[in-house]
């Protein structure tokens, strides 16, 4: 026994601290939920919910033109699958049903709309609103219109002998996801979310209960060194961790159809930087508040958001300013969400990988050794 | 002791438990400040800064012509000069550009024989929606250009139809999220102050002792609701005037309105709070509970992704949402000055959320207690 006073790691008593660790976290439902329920919820809500490709825009139309021409424009928009035009009985009610959001926009045709057309002026004689309060869907509404609007024109023109041609088009193709949809980006985007509410939440909760209920002071009265302390804290949630991270990407690629064109190995190198990460901020936060409730509100305010908001899941880092772009180079789940979409849609490509491994080393250092020295601190 | 003076000597002493330590004091106003300060630039689905990476074969006239529009439109800040398709592959591989444009050998030769030129756009796929909207931006290029061609030779092109927006008439982004993030802000402080109150003194063990003194387990969900109401009413009204004061977003429908609907809102997030506490035994198992309840209620709220994208099944189900609800309030009345009629439309399912929760907490506090 006399030799372990120097020794760094027993490892027989890791063990038995990691079985203690790994018992808590079975006896815990809560924990299971978060592990294993939460995951598949994540994944589902990720997969049907958040859609950002429009299905059917909801528009409003009235026309002050009893002509032919406007029957024919009126139609048009109708036989368009991604809109769903509504008549209303007098333009008042259309306007009030954007106040009420039940419409996204409405298309005015002017009372001399055949009449104009004739004459082919710059504009067209017919009137957009799109609901400005929700952005993305004005800019859908708008570009939906204007394509029916230009296609009826080069139809009409096709009519009477009249060919209206572009010179140039733009033909795109896409590269990594060629379907373009939204959910095969998101979804491996949000598997880092989930990963971040396992790592930093449950262990942020987990080890703040300890100082609160004074068992950690316990332990530190015994033989346990440091780094047993921290290897048997971090250990069995970096296993949970996997786990569920396996399970995620299982359920994405086989219930969810997501394209899978990576390998295990990438997945599990790019994973445990991340997770080791997390865990450092989890550990870290717990240890610096020592409150379940504090350390609670913390982790959700240092580790879920970022997570959510600043790591290009959603919202494009680019398209941030110069501050904020600096913010995100710390934040972990930035570089665990692009390599995530690279081993997913592009396959485990190291050239495209290893700068994110690099920082992910960076920060796993940077938040399991401020744990350390948090730890030194406080059992001093 | 009368009920009010039970339920006020109660309701300071959660205060006191709220506020008495310096974190916990830093807690319920530095997060807000931060998510108000640094949210409203991130969550955007703008593109800016984008790199467009050219592959121009052609060395005519009407190629360079519209590759300055695309490099004089701002909306790209850095254009990087490639020569090969596998250089297309690697820029875009390493996310040096957005998107590349590859204009073939023949391009000058076809426009000039009247011929239709394709130009083909690569986009990112892996960030399908942000290279969707950057291809827009190129398109919108392409079409004053070709607008402006067609005149000087004097043809004819299809006309255009010139759209408003209405409430928000530039589209800017902040207009949308500050109102959003009033509710999001408000959900996560009211919910884990309620959720997290009661599975506390049960862990310290003073929940009995609340217990056994002569407060009904109403009053006990009475004296627990206030302080969370309280701190959901100032993290909004913080802001709330930070929306109007530093972002400069105009606030055109009545204070009033909003402040009773955000208290029918308040009413419903207790009810799942305590509702939740009630179940849990430690916590811990509150705090996951709770926020298993409120990420799928922010998700689905209408502020990451348009309810109308949801399949109909789901928008449905959303009707059980509360911050779906609140969300749409907040933003009527804040920009499009919504009805009366339209908010109380809206609390009606807050209440019927609310009502059907606080029910349930009292069922569970009560069998517990006998």
């Amino acid at each position: 026994m006399e030799s372990s006073g120097i020794k760094w790691i027993s490892w027989r008593r890791l063990r038995a601290l990691c079985w203690k660790e790994t018992l808590q976290i079975f006896r815990d439902p809560s924990s299971i939920l978060i592990a294993f329920f939460m995951p598949m919820l994540m994944l589902f809500i990720f997969g049907y919910g958040i859609n950002l490709d429009s299905s059917q825009l909801r528009i409003g139309l009235w026309s002050e033109d009893g002509g032919r021409e406007a029957a024919d424009f009126s139609a048009a928009l109708s036989r368009s699958k991604w809109l769903e035009v509504h008549a209303f009985g007098s333009r008042a009610d259309m306007e009030q049903a954007l106040v009420d959001s039940q419409i996204r926009g409405f298309v005015v045709l002017q009372q001399d709309f055949s009449r104009k057309l004739s004459q082919h002026g710059e504009s067209a004689p017919v009137q957009l609103v799109a609901d400005g309060s929700e952005p993305n869907i004005a800019q859908f509404v708008r570009a939906t219109v204007n394509g029916v609007w230009q296609s009826w024109q080069m139809e009409r023109g096709d009519d009477r002998g009249k060919k209206m041609q572009q010179e140039i088009e733009l033909v795109p193709r896409y590269w990594f996801n060629s379907s373009a949809e939204s959910r095969n980006f998101i979804i491996p985007g949000s598997i880092t979310v989930i990963m971040t509410v396992i790592g930093a939440l449950l262990t942020s909760l987990v080890v703040a209960r300890e100082w609160e209920r004074g068992t950690m002071e316990a332990l530190l009265a015994s033989p346990v060194t440091r780094t047993e302390l921290l290897l048997c804290k971090i250990l069995p949630y970096y296993a949970l961790g996997m786990i569920s991270l396996l399970l995620c990407v299982a359920a994405a690629h086989w219930l969810l159809g997501v394209p899978f064109r990576g390998t295990i190995t990438g997945l599990w190198v790019v994973g445990t930087f991340f997770l080791l990460s997390v865990l450092g901020i989890g550990l870290a936060i717990s240890t610096g508040m020592r409150n379940q409730f504090n350390a609670a509100q913390a982790a959700l305010n240092a580790a879920f958001l970022p997570a959510v908001m600043l790591s290009g899941f959603i919202y494009e880092i680019s398209s941030m300013p110069a501050f904020l772009r600096g913010v995100t180079r710390i934040i972990p789940a930035r570089y665990f969400v692009s390599s995530m979409q690279t081993i997913f849609q592009a396959g485990t490509i190291w050239k495209l990988l290893w700068p994110d491994i690099l920082m992910l080393m960076g920060t796993t250092v940077v938040f399991i050794g401020l744990t350390a020295k948090l730890t030194r601190r406080r059992m001093e | 002791m009368n009920f009010f003076n039970r339920i006020h000597s109660l309701v300071i002493k959660e205060f006191q438990s709220l506020l008495s330590t310096k974190s916990g004091r830093m807690l319920l106003v530095m997060p807000v400040i931060i998510q108000t300060a640094l949210f409203p630039f991130a969550a955007t689905l703008e593109v800016k800064n984008a790199s467009l990476a050219v592959f121009n074969e052609d060395r005519g006239r009407a190629s360079v012509e519209m590759m300055q529009r695309f490099a004089a439109s701002g909306a790209f800040t850095k254009i990087v000069p490639v020569w090969s398709q596998g250089e297309i592959e690697g820029a875009i591989g390493t996310r040096d550009a957005l998107l590349a444009v590859h204009i073939p050998a023949d391009f000058s030769r076809r426009i000039a024989s009247g011929e239709a030129s394709p130009v083909q756009v690569v986009l990112d796929g892996r960030r399908s929606n942000s290279s969707q909207i950057a291809f827009s931006y190129l398109q919108s290029v392409l079409e004053v250009y070709l607008k402006d061609r067609a005149a000087s030779a004097g043809r004819m092109l299809p006309s255009e139809i010139v759209a408003r927006n209405w409430f928000v008439p530039n589209l800017e982004y902040t207009h949308f999220i500050l109102p959003s993030l009033v509710a999001i802000i408000t959900t996560i402080g009211t919910l884990i102050v309620t959720a997290l109150s009661v599975s506390r003194e049960r862990e310290q063990g003073t929940f009995e002792q609340l217990m056994v003194s002569p407060l009904t387990p109403e009053m006990i969900m009475v004296g627990k609701a206030v302080p969370a109401i309280v701190v959901g009413f100032f993290q909004a009204t913080l802001i709330l005037i930070a929306a109007v004061c530093i972002y400069h977003i105009p606030f055109r429908g009545h204070l009033v309105l909003l402040y009773v609907a955000m208290f029918f809102y308040s009413l419903a997030l207790v009810g799942v709070g305590l509702f939740i506490s009630s179940v849990s035994k430690t916590q811990q198992q509150a705090f996951l509970g709770a926020f298993v309840f409120m990420v799928p209620a922010i998700l689905l709220s209408g502020y990451t992704a348009p309810v109308e994208n949801m399949p109909l099944w789901l928008q449905h189900l959303t009707w059980f949402n509360p911050v779906r609800h609140f969300v749409e309030i907040v933003k009527g009345v804040f920009l499009k000055d919504a009805s009366a009629g339209r908010v109380f439309s809206l609390i009606v399912p807050l209440l019927v959320i609310g009502v059907t929760n606080l029910s349930l907490a009292a069922l569970m506090f009560r069998r517990k207690t006998s």
